[in-house]
């Protein structure tokens, strides 16, 4: 029997790396695949206490989370796509329009 | 033991994957770093007995979230990003940052552990099976977050389309 602490262990883990990939790095693709890995983190916490407490609702609650994770990668992609469109760039220090 | 050895080696090739998602300087060899990681992911809710969860991990983020990903990557033009610097100029404040984080988190759930390891042997899993329960719990007990959620999606659909439009008219 694995202890339920190991999984939170992990899901800490997995959130700082994906803390991490949204602060240091420049190219926006990889920030919101870093915020793909943060909700993973997550599901992986909700789901451990799901099995912990014996109840469905923590994985109810994954899917709630999965269902966002797909909502913010569609309009995160069609928003750098815009972006792209107008700015001809993929870097996240270089998009400083409401910067005064 | 073993499922001991399978959490170490499922976590393990997470961890790994997942930093190499975000140190990779070509964002294809990102994405599939990142589907690797989910691939872990998914084993380990597999793990947890949580089996229909698994399979929406694999249908959804892996076929449908990570194509997507590949879609934008080859529709955007790196070839420039690729050569400049991958990280900014704040990396090392924010490594120190989420170092401190990190260990503020663990160090937390180690003190906290205790209070986790006392219903571990009740452990017992649902006996309809774990869709059916899903699937109850869904559409008796969370009927309303479950339209809030499609409306959710119908929202984020007009907005993608609508982002990635040429043109506004």
């Amino acid at each position: 029997m694995i202890p339920t602490h190991w999984y939170l262990f992990l899901g800490t883990a997995l959130f700082t790396i994906g803390v991490v990939g949204v602060l240091t790095r420049r190219n926006v693709i990889i920030i919101l695949m870093s915020i793909e890995l943060i909700l993973n983190a997550v599901n992986v916490n909700l789901v451990a206490f799901s099995h912990y407490f014996q109840s469905i609702d923590g994985q109810v609650f994954a899917i709630f989370v999965i269902t966002d994770a797909a909502a913010e990668a569609a309009v995160g992609l069609g928003l750098i796509i815009a972006l792209f469109r107008n700015k001809e760039t993929v870097n996240a220090d270089e998009i400083d329009l409401l910067k005064w | 033991m073993l499922p001991q050895i399978a959490f170490f080696i499922l976590s393990g090739v997470a961890l790994v994957s997942a930093v190499m998602v975000i140190t990779r300087r070509n964002a294809v060899h990102s994405v599939i770093w990142l589907i690797v990681t989910l691939f872990s992911v998914g084993g380990i809710f597999l793990m947890l007995h949580a089996e229909f969860l698994f399979a929406v991990q694999v249908l959804l983020y892996v076929g449908g979230i990570m194509v997507l990903f590949l879609f934008v990557v080859m529709l955007v033009n790196l070839d420039v990003s690729i050569k400049q610097a991958q990280f900014s100029r704040q990396w090392q404040v924010a490594l120190v940052t989420a170092i401190v984080l990190m260990v503020e988190l663990g160090y937390g759930i180690y003190r906290g552990h205790q209070g986790f390891t006392l219903g571990e042997a009740a452990a017992a899993p649902v006996a309809a099976g774990n869709t059916q329960a899903v699937a109850l719990a869904l559409y008796r007990d969370y009927m309303l977050p479950v339209e809030i959620a499609s409306i959710l999606l119908l929202v984020a659909m007009v907005g993608a389309v609508i982002m990635a439009k040429r043109k506004m008219e």
